[in-house]
């Protein structure tokens, strides 16, 4: 789901939103297999917690970046967001 | 605790120049002139410091690892590190927010630092997460420009989107083996094919970030956009530092599935090349020439990376600390000539030697030793890569490999071309190159001259590889 959204959605935020999907894929993910595979193990917890930690410092730095944009284009849509081609 | 310090000197050094770094920033307004300087010593001082007391041994739980060779990689980045501070004078004095640039480029730095000697999968994610978030922030530095912005957005946004996919593989090896240890790992793996889809991830991860070619598209869009230093980090430091984890993990861990991944690298060199190469030939502006050039430069670095010996590796390391320095040399050109007249297009250079015969020279020598013609060190590092790859077989890239070296002499040459041969009836003006930034250039040219010449510094890499 959130790897369709990244390549369909046209806003930026949306786009954010959709690689935060993929993330808590992956915790769900390391919950599940430390749960139900690996039970006496606890990585996969540990795991997820810096997982969720680092998604909001990306989110944060990504957010920043969107709004610097937001200023100077008056936007969040990708397709406006295209000054650089080959 | 003799041994945290020892270990852990490299990292150690780097928080301490951040921390330093921080209280500068708060405790009084310094200005541009002379903070400079300062930071420009500090960095001097922590590359000298990197080469004493290097040992082998881990830490946390075998968390971190390291070793002489690891140190020796660490080295090479602080270098370059070094070489950064100097080259790009002209633009950090313009700057608003000196310190903040190297607060993060050093965080960078320290991500990568623990990127390289990383024992654990965790560790490894928390290092590449460090190594790549401020990047984005750097690469948003000309705030008012909107192709910096644009840069920074499309450069988070990619690097979100592979570290998200890394995990996804990593996230299926602990439900396959329950291990994240890379030591332990290396027992376990095996030719199963949910691990070989794991595998697979894992790679495309590293090809995002390595900017191998079916995932190389933000790499042109980000150099262009970024300032001038953002994208010789991007493309030197952060390149090396990724290709000897790379290393690492291929060596390793997934040794046992290297008739696996010896098909998989030759097949992406390959491509990695051609399609560097053949986009670099159209190029107009010379930072996405030399990212075009650098995607093809990777290529090379996988086949030394596909040989999987010790010579193999040796001759990656030695060829990345070439690269840093002819690339890092090409940068240094291209930004005192953007610093002073704004101009990014190869055919302004036209003319240059007339004015700045200096420059030219410097920037003819970088970019032979990119395309790798004799006298120049790039030429040995490319000489050594391919006699390690074709030391495993496969002929064939290696022929296309070589056909590749002639592709890039073209338009490498016709840069040089433009520079030295072609009238321009407004040339760009004598530019006054400032110190420092002379004095990076020299150290530059020195080391595309000498790393060829002097045999001991390829004998003493391979003796730490060994």
């Amino acid at each position: 789901m959130g790897v369709y959204g990244f390549f369909t959605r046209r806003n930026l935020i949306t786009m954010l939103m959709s690689i935060e999907l993929m993330l808590n894929s992956v915790n769900l993910n390391f919950i599940g297999f430390n749960k139900y595979v690996w039970p006496n193990k606890m990585d996969g917890l540990f795991f997820t917690i810096f997982i969720i930690a680092i998604a909001a410092a990306e989110a944060a730095v990504a957010i920043a970046i969107i709004i610097n944009l937001y200023r100077s284009r008056q936007s969040v849509d990708v397709e406006n967001a295209e000054e650089m081609k080959y | 605790m003799d041994a945290f310090f020892t270990l852990l000197k490299h990292e150690l050094l780097v928080t301490a120049l951040i921390f330093i770094l921080l209280l500068l920033k708060i405790s009084r307004t310094i200005k541009n002139e002379t903070l400079l300087p300062l930071i420009q010593l500090l960095l001097l001082i922590n590359c000298a410091a990197g080469f004493f007391w290097n040992e082998q041994g881990s830490l946390f739980d075998s968390m971190f690892y390291t070793n002489p060779l690891i140190a020796l990689q660490k080295n090479i980045l602080n270098i370059g590190v070094y070489l950064i501070s100097l080259l790009f004078t002209d633009w950090f004095k313009k700057t608003a927010h000196l310190a903040e640039f190297f607060i993060l480029l050093l965080s960078a730095l320290l991500g990568m630092f623990f990127l390289i000697s990383s024992g654990n999968f965790l560790m490894f994610y928390l290092a590449l997460e460090l190594a790549t978030i401020p990047v984005a922030a750097m690469a948003n530095f000309d705030l008012e420009k909107k192709v910096s912005s644009e840069s920074a957005m499309k450069m988070i946004l990619s690097s979100a989107f592979s570290s998200g996919i890394l995990l996804f593989g990593i996230s299926i090896i602990y439900g396959v083996t329950g291990i994240i240890n890379f030591a332990e790992l290396a027992a376990v793996v095996n030719n199963s094919t949910i691990q070989l889809l794991a595998f697979v991830f894992l790679i495309t991860a590293f090809a995002f970030k390595l900017s191998i070619v079916p995932f190389h598209l933000w790499t042109a869009d980000v150099y262009e956009g970024s300032p001038m230093p953002t994208t010789a980090f991007l493309s030197v430091i952060s390149k090396g530092a990724v290709a000897f984890a790379f290393i690492t993990a291929l060596y390793k861990v997934f040794q046992p599935v290297a008739g696996v991944w010896y098909n998989m690298l030759m097949v992406l060199a390959v491509i990695t090349m051609l399609v560097g190469n053949f986009f670099a030939l159209r190029q107009q502006n010379i930072k996405r020439f030399l990212a075009f050039s650098s995607i093809a430069q990777v290529g090379f670095i996988l086949l030394g990376i596909g040989s999987n010996t010790a010579n193999g590796a040796g001759a990656v390391v030695y060829f990345i600390l070439i690269y840093i320095f002819s690339n890092l040399a090409a940068f240094g050109v291209a930004a005192i000539i953007s610093a002073a007249t704004g101009k990014e297009n190869i055919d302004d250079y036209k003319g240059l030697y007339k004015t700045n015969p200096l420059l030219s020279w410097i920037l003819a020598l970088a970019l032979f030793s990119l395309a790798g013609i004799p006298p120049t060190a790039g030429f040995f590092g490319k000489l050594f890569l391919i006699s390690s790859a074709a030391a495993k077989g496969s002929y064939a890239f290696i022929i296309i490999a070589a056909l590749n070296m002639i592709i890039s002499l073209y338009y490498y040459l016709k840069v040089i071309r433009a520079v030295f041969m072609d009238k321009n009836e407004k040339p760009i003006e004598k530019l006054q190159v400032n110190v420092y930034a002379k004095l990076g250039l020299f150290i530059c040219g020195a080391g595309i001259v000498l790393l060829g010449l002097l045999s001991w510094v390829y004998e003493y890499i391979q003796a730490v590889v060994q």
